[in-house]
């Protein structure tokens, strides 16, 4: 026994702020931006917090299933970008929804959801839970550096969720970690104790842009490769690949790597920018409500960001 | 050898003609980018069965030439 998806959900605060948006910050340009990184507009908060993005993109995944709250068995989910450290976004989910099922956060940085999805399994393999949901919530927008204008410009806010119920959806996964803090980084405040020696370093994403590029180009290669090996499938028996969207380039890579044509990646990226742990869920979501998917078909979810981690899935719809 | 195979590629990469690619073309006059470079790099990995580090210093192809032929004759 693993899982099906019953339905999804996302949601994005209104405000866009556009690449023409961007250049009266920081000295760029929307030729620089969409060609380097694919990225049209983004969204950012104004007012919401990254558990209130989560509330809405639940409430819409929840719709969507025809599943009410009380039926939920256990609340999943995942930030790098959260106000506060605890409550936990899948508390404040919890408390929004008005439920009393147990709820925890996992962080796998852009990663997060394929590890929830992966963890949720375990639940439902247990038979401990019969319905169950993940949503991944950011709000990139207070962690990026505003004046850095090699990051600032990737990145947007947004959550997506979805809900399992208990069913055989969820085919194989792979889940790969290569520890370290060389390529991406989110310091974390230091403190204050009197004690510590430690030197504060800038509270922001930091990333080594090329360095980022290689490994995520591998991370999906060297997984779609062993998803379809191990499952003996080719990838006209895949219906859709839904891509972690970090930066255009690296899907349009990693593609002419794979062989694999273009139009077989989910791409929203030029809409929403990279909102880490959101993306794919939020592109899982548009997928199925426009209707692209029917029951029965497979799709790929596929992930990577810090720690390094990277993971994917194979899914019947 | 080095050389030709990665004036190909650089050739294919930003479509010119092969001959317009020498020694001391720099990238940035091709106007191609480090993200640009770091595919290249990938490509030239798995053609030459190497592995090489990211690099930002890389300025022009005899540079990338040089440091690929180190990588190579160490083998």
């Amino acid at each position: 026994m693993s899982f099906r998806i019953l339905g999804t959900g996302m949601y994005v605060p209104e405000k866009i702020v556009t690449n023409d948006d961007l250049a009266q910050i920081v000295d760029t340009s929307d030729e620089w931006i969409t060609k380097r990184v694919g990225v049209r507009s983004r969204r950012v908060c104004v007012h919401e917090t990254a558990s209130d993005l989560a509330v809405e993109a639940a409430k819409n995944a929840l719709d969507n299933a025809g599943v009410r709250a009380e039926e939920l068995d256990l609340i999943l989910a995942a930030t790098v970008s959260g106000e506060t450290v605890s409550p936990s976004v899948s508390c404040m989910v919890q408390h929004a929804l008005g439920i009393s099922c147990p709820a925890f956060d996992i962080n796998a940085a852009c990663s997060a959801f394929l590890f929830l999805l992966e963890t949720a399994a375990g639940f439902f393999a247990r038979k401990t839970a019969k319905k169950i949901l993940v949503v991944g919530a950011e709000r990139m927008s207070r962690i990026v550096d505003w004046a850095d204008r090699s990051t600032c410009v990737i990145f947007g806010d947004g959550a997506g969720a979805a809900v399992l119920g208990e069913g055989d959806g969820y085919l194989d996964s792979v889940m790969t970690v290569k520890g370290g803090d060389d390529v991406i980084k989110i310091p974390q405040f230091i403190g204050k104790s009197p004690f510590y020696e430690g030197e504060q370093e800038s509270p922001y994403i930091h990333m080594q842009g090329q360095e980022t590029f290689k490994y995520a180009v591998n991370a999906i290669c060297d997984d779609i490769k062993t998803l379809l090996a191990r499952n003996q499938l080719s990838v006209d028996d895949i219906k859709y690949i839904v891509p972690h969207q970090a930066n255009k380039r690296i899907i349009d890579f990693a593609s002419t790597k794979l062989k694999i044509p273009h139009e077989k990646f989910y791409i929203n990226i030029e809409n929403y920018g990279n909102t880490s742990s959101a993306s794919v869920p939020i592109a899982l979501d548009e997928v199925n409500r426009a209707g692209k998917l029917q029951r029965g078909d497979l799709v790929i979810l596929t992930a990577f960001g810090g720690g390094l981690a990277n993971a994917s899935c194979l899914l019947k719809w | 050898m080095v050389f030709e195979k990665i004036a190909e590629m650089l050739a294919e990469k930003v479509d010119c003609d092969v001959s317009e690619i020498k020694g001391d073309t720099k990238f940035a006059d091709l106007g191609i980018d480090s993200l640009d470079i770091t595919e290249l790099l990938m490509n030239i990995e798995d053609e030459f069965g190497i592995e090489v580090e990211m690099d930002t210093s890389l300025v022009d192809v005899n540079a990338l030439v040089a440091k690929i032929e180190a990588l190579t004759a160490e083998k």
